[in-house]
């Protein structure tokens, strides 16, 4: 009887993770189901030279799967995009492209983010190991770079969120400064 | 001594010293066949561009095969292996790190250098905003790039900098290096220390590369390496590959199947080598007037050689065949003054191109002129003398028949050739907007492979194609660098207003003396600027306390010794500096290279704004595209004037001689509608017509007029002797042959020459048989 139960709970313990468990996989799924939207963001700076955050807002738009733009409203107006491999940066009057295919570490740094967004787990486990807590309604995901080229800028990324939508983004950088980035949808497709 | 013995001790003497000349003559086969013989100031810039300007020294290398990963190490041994040699002045591919000594640079005179630095900028109000705009900076993904550089740049002196030279696309990357746009294969772009102009040196780079290509290939075991090299470098010596392999093999043929002619005609080893005798002399004459005269004998001029071979030897076919019954005394006084009149027309034709500023075309002219006139020379003078009346040539009267029979043929289709003249008359007028090349590419012996590939390999790596540049000449160059100065604000208004995408200048990196004291007057006094930092950062996230390194860098900077053309030395910007800066004779000429706006305008810059905003500076605007169309143009216009008196020339000649104007009329007109029907042929084959054609027209006119003057001399009932019409045959074919033989070419000079003379030298024969006499029975 005992080692029945045993039997059992053993088999409970085996099949959970399986089912009603909340793991990356599913994470993934829920987040590739977002085809895009409108959210606004506001990003906190903490960098140790500065006595106070550097403070900016704007708007974010997301279309699935790889492009993605930055509106930043305050303190410069700046648009960022992010289209395929290509990264422009408009500000003021100068505007840069750069190729991300030719610097692999910021596209890694790239596809921290996008490959959050669109649910792409193989983009992600390229550079970072991946570590998942929480449930499907509050999730917080952890990426920490698995290449040193990317650690030296970056040590750990924490993306939080719920179901399929990230609600915040945060990076540490390896000089102890790092920046919060806080996302609220006005927008689902 | 006897008469042949003196004629010929003079002949040798002076083929002996032809030779001497020829064997120190100096042979080129680069773009000056091309250039303008006596540029303007623009034109000046694009010859001085074209010979020396950086652009040709420019080498775009792409390595092909194996996967990325062995392309890319293929691509950094190549560069470690040529960046050591003095042979490259830059070998550039993208590697991490080959640009740290122009960063260094760069950061190290940042105050001298940066176009910001001025006394506002270090005010309490000027710190504060530059400040606060590297704070906000922060804020930007550039920010993780500034950051590091904040305590001792706050003003954002590196990021001025920085922001300045981007000059748009970079090429893409692969595993580390700079790969083609579908990352097929690595790039490399190489600056030889060899001018452009220096094909000998080009062809020793190039072999250079390829060398030590394959030796790294091999030692790293990538078996199926390839490597493609493009550029005006190897453009030049592959032009003078074509053109060496094309003048021997040319010669070869035309000579060959002259001496076949000759033989069947003569049977005769003696008279073959008699006969010869004129056009080696006619060609090392026409050498030796071009290098006497010119200094340097083109390839194309020498390639135009096989033509004047079967010009040549017309002379002393007429002499052998016909005098062979009447003797040399007889021969000279019946034949020889409508030979001098036919050689005297085809030297009109040739001297109308000595005045042309297309020193390509001035060399055909002379060379053809000396030629011709010293062939008929020597057979008038030197070969009766050498064959004394020794020469019994094979009887040819058989040939007379059908001969004859031909004439009579094409006397009966005068009519039908009348009607398809005007047929072709009107071809002509209802295409004439189709039927020539626009530009100066019609010319060049670039293949459209080649041209292909180099433009595959530019836009793979966003090499210069430099259409459009600023040009200022000053005394000295402080004064060169301060008019660039002055001409780089014009410019910043017309790149902040979006009509430019950007331009080069020199004195970006090495700004004018008086530039550098401005600017260092510009930084304040250590005490003044804390104070005013102190100011100017109490409301700031960046506290004034925090700057100790700003102060020490300003410090610093006031006391640095300024920047020298030799401080850039070991960095790329010192070859920016010295293409974009040049010394001459008595001058300074400064370059500032201009880029089109980006976007979907596409690459063309609106000129009229530029020529605005540097109108009364001194500085010359110059579109090198429309330039070389320009000078394409003038050369048209010119070789269409020049081929115009060439032929008033001609018909003058031709009416003091003939004094009959229905004679004249009678040797023109076949000579006409052979130009016209040649023409329409050339059309019709598919061939766009260009200057090279035009000449050929005046050709056909010049050298088919001998033809017609025979056909003249016989008179009005317009029978010819036997003798006569088997030479004119003879001739006739030889020259056929010769300049036929051109339009076997691929360089476009002599193939257009080629497809027009020889044609139409058969044509004039034939319609000058068309036309001939009144009645036959």
């Amino acid at each position: 009887m005992i080692k029945r139960l045993l039997g059992c709970l053993l088999l409970l313990a085996l099949t959970l993770p399986a089912s009603a468990a909340f793991d990356v996989g599913q994470l993934m799924t829920d987040l590739a189901k977002n085809k895009g939207g409108k959210a606004k963001f506001t990003e906190k700076k903490f960098i140790s030279l500065l006595d106070k955050p550097v403070v900016s807002s704007g708007e974010m738009r997301y279309t699935a799967p790889d492009r993605l733009e930055k509106r930043t409203l305050v303190p410069k107006v700046e648009t960022l995009l992010l289209d395929k491999d290509m990264l422009s940066i408009e500000r003021e009057k100068q505007k840069l492209s750069i190729n991300l295919a030719n610097q692999p570490e910021a596209l890694a740094f790239v596809d921290s983010i996008r490959g959050t967004l669109s649910g792409n787990r193989a983009a992600l486990e390229k550079n970072y190991a991946l570590h998942l807590s929480g449930n499907s309604d509050k999730w917080v995901l952890t990426l920490l770079p698995s290449e040193q080229k990317i650690a030296a800028l970056v040590v750990r990324i924490t993306v939080s969120g719920s179901r399929g939508l990230i609600r915040s983004i945060e990076y540490l950088q390896a000089d102890g400064d790092r920046s919060l980035l806080t996302m609220e949808p006005v927008e689902l497709k | 001594m006897s008469a042949a013995a003196r004629a010929f001790l003079i002949w040798l003497l002076a083929m002996l010293a032809g030779a001497a000349v020829v064997w120190n003559s100096h042979f080129s086969a680069d773009m000056s066949f091309f250039l303008p013989g006596r540029p303007s100031a623009t034109q000046q810039v694009l010859v001085d561009q074209l010979k020396e300007g950086a652009v040709t020294r420019l080498l775009m290398v792409a390595i092909e095969g194996g996967n990325a990963t062995q392309r890319a190490a293929a691509s950094r041994q190549l560069h470690g292996r040529l960046e050591k040699m003095p042979e490259f002045v830059s070998v550039q591919n993208g590697q991490a790190g080959s640009l740290d000594a122009d960063r260094d640079f760069l950061f190290r005179h940042r105050y001298l250098l940066s176009p910001a630095v001025k006394p506002e900028r270090f005010t309490v109000e000027g710190l504060r905003e530059s400040i606060a705009n590297s704070v906000d900076l922060l804020a930007s993904p550039a920010g993780m790039v500034i950051k590091p550089l904040l305590p001792r740049d706050p003003t954002g002196e590196m990021m001025e900098l920085l922001t300045a030279l981007n000059a748009g696309a970079q090429p893409n990357i692969r595993e580390g290096v700079w790969a083609s746009r579908d990352g097929a294969r690595a790039m490399l772009l190489i600056q030889s220390a060899a001018l452009g102009s220096d094909t000998d040196a080009q062809e020793n780079t190039i072999a250079t590369i390829r060398g030590q290509f394959a030796d790294s290939a091999r030692e790293a075991g990538f078996s199926d390496a390839r490597i493609v090299i493009s550029g005006p470098g190897v453009f030049a010596v592959k032009s003078r590959e074509t053109i060496k392999s094309e003048v021997s093999k040319l010669s070869a043929i035309s000579t060959l199947a002259i001496i076949a002619v000759l033989f069947f005609v003569y049977r005769s080893g003696r008279l073959l080598t008699l006969g010869l005798l004129p056009v080696v002399s006619g060609a090392l004459a026409g050498i030796v007037a071009v290098s006497l005269i010119y200094g340097t004998v083109f390839g194309i001029t020498v390639g135009f050689g096989a033509a004047l071979i079967g010009e040549a030897v017309d002379y002393s076919i007429y002499y052998f065949v016909q005098s062979g019954r009447m003797g040399a005394a007889e021969w000279r006084v019946r034949f020889w003054p409508t030979i001098r009149l036919g050689v005297l027309t085809s030297v009109c034709g040739f001297a109308a191109l000595l005045f042309s500023g297309f020193p390509g075309l001035a060399q055909l002219g002379l060379y053809s002129l000396s030629g011709v006139l010293v062939a008929a020379l020597v057979t008038r003078f030197i070969l009766p003398a050498l064959a004394s009346n020794d020469h019994p040539v094979r009887d040819l009267s058989h040939l007379t028949p059908p001969i004859r029979q031909g004439i009579r043929t094409m006397q009966k289709l005068r009519w039908p050739v009348i009607l398809l003249t005007l047929a072709a008359t009107a071809v002509l007028v209802i295409n004439r907007d189709q039927l020539w090349h626009p530009n100066l590419s019609a010319l060049s012996t670039v293949s459209a492979a080649d041209a292909a590939t180099d433009m595959d390999l530019r836009a793979d790596i966003g090499a210069p194609d430099s259409r459009y540049m600023v040009v200022i000449t000053a005394p000295d160059r402080e004064a060169a660098l301060q008019a660039a100065e002055r001409a780089g604000q014009q410019l910043d208004e017309l790149v902040a207003r979006g009509v430019l995408g950007g331009y080069d200048s020199p004195a970006r990196f090495l700004p004018s003396q008086a530039m550098q004291a401005a600017r260092r007057a510009s930084l304040p006094a250590s005490h003044e600027l804390v104070a005013r930092l102190q100011m100017a950062q109490v409301d700031s996230p960046l506290a004034a306390s925090k700057l100790g390194p700003f102060l020490d860098e300003v410090d610093k900077a006031k006391e640095q010794a300024g920047i020298t053309r030799q401080s850039l030395n070991g960095t790329s910007l010192a070859l920016a500096v010295d293409s974009l800066l040049m010394q001459r004779p008595d001058s300074w000429s400064v370059l500032l290279p201009l880029r089109p706006p980006a976007g979907d305008k596409g690459v063309d810059i609106d000129i009229a704004p530029v020529r605005t905003a540097l109108a009364g500076s001194g500085a010359l605007f110059i579109d090198m595209k429309s330039e070389f169309d320009r000078l394409y143009n003038d050369y048209l216009d010119e070789a269409t004037l020049l081929s115009l008196a060439g032929f008033v020339a001609i018909v003058g000649l031709l009416a003091v001689t003939l004094r009959s104007a229905r004679r004249l009329g009678a040797v023109l007109l076949p000579l006409l509608l052979a130009v016209i029907l040649v023409i329409t042929g050339v059309h019709l084959s598919g061939e766009q017509l260009h200057l090279m054609h035009l000449i050929g027209m005046l050709l056909i006119v010049a050298v088919g007029s001998n033809y017609a003057l025979f056909f003249d001399s016989a008179g009005n009932d317009g029978r010819l002797d036997p003798p006569t019409l088997a030479s004119m045959a003879v001739a006739n074919l030889t020259t056929a042959i010769g300049f036929g033989t051109l339009a076997l070419s691929s360089v476009p000079v002599l193939h257009a020459i080629g497809v027009t003379v020889g044609p139409g030298a058969v044509l004039a024969l034939m319609l000058a048989a068309c036309f001939s006499g009144r009645s036959h029975e």
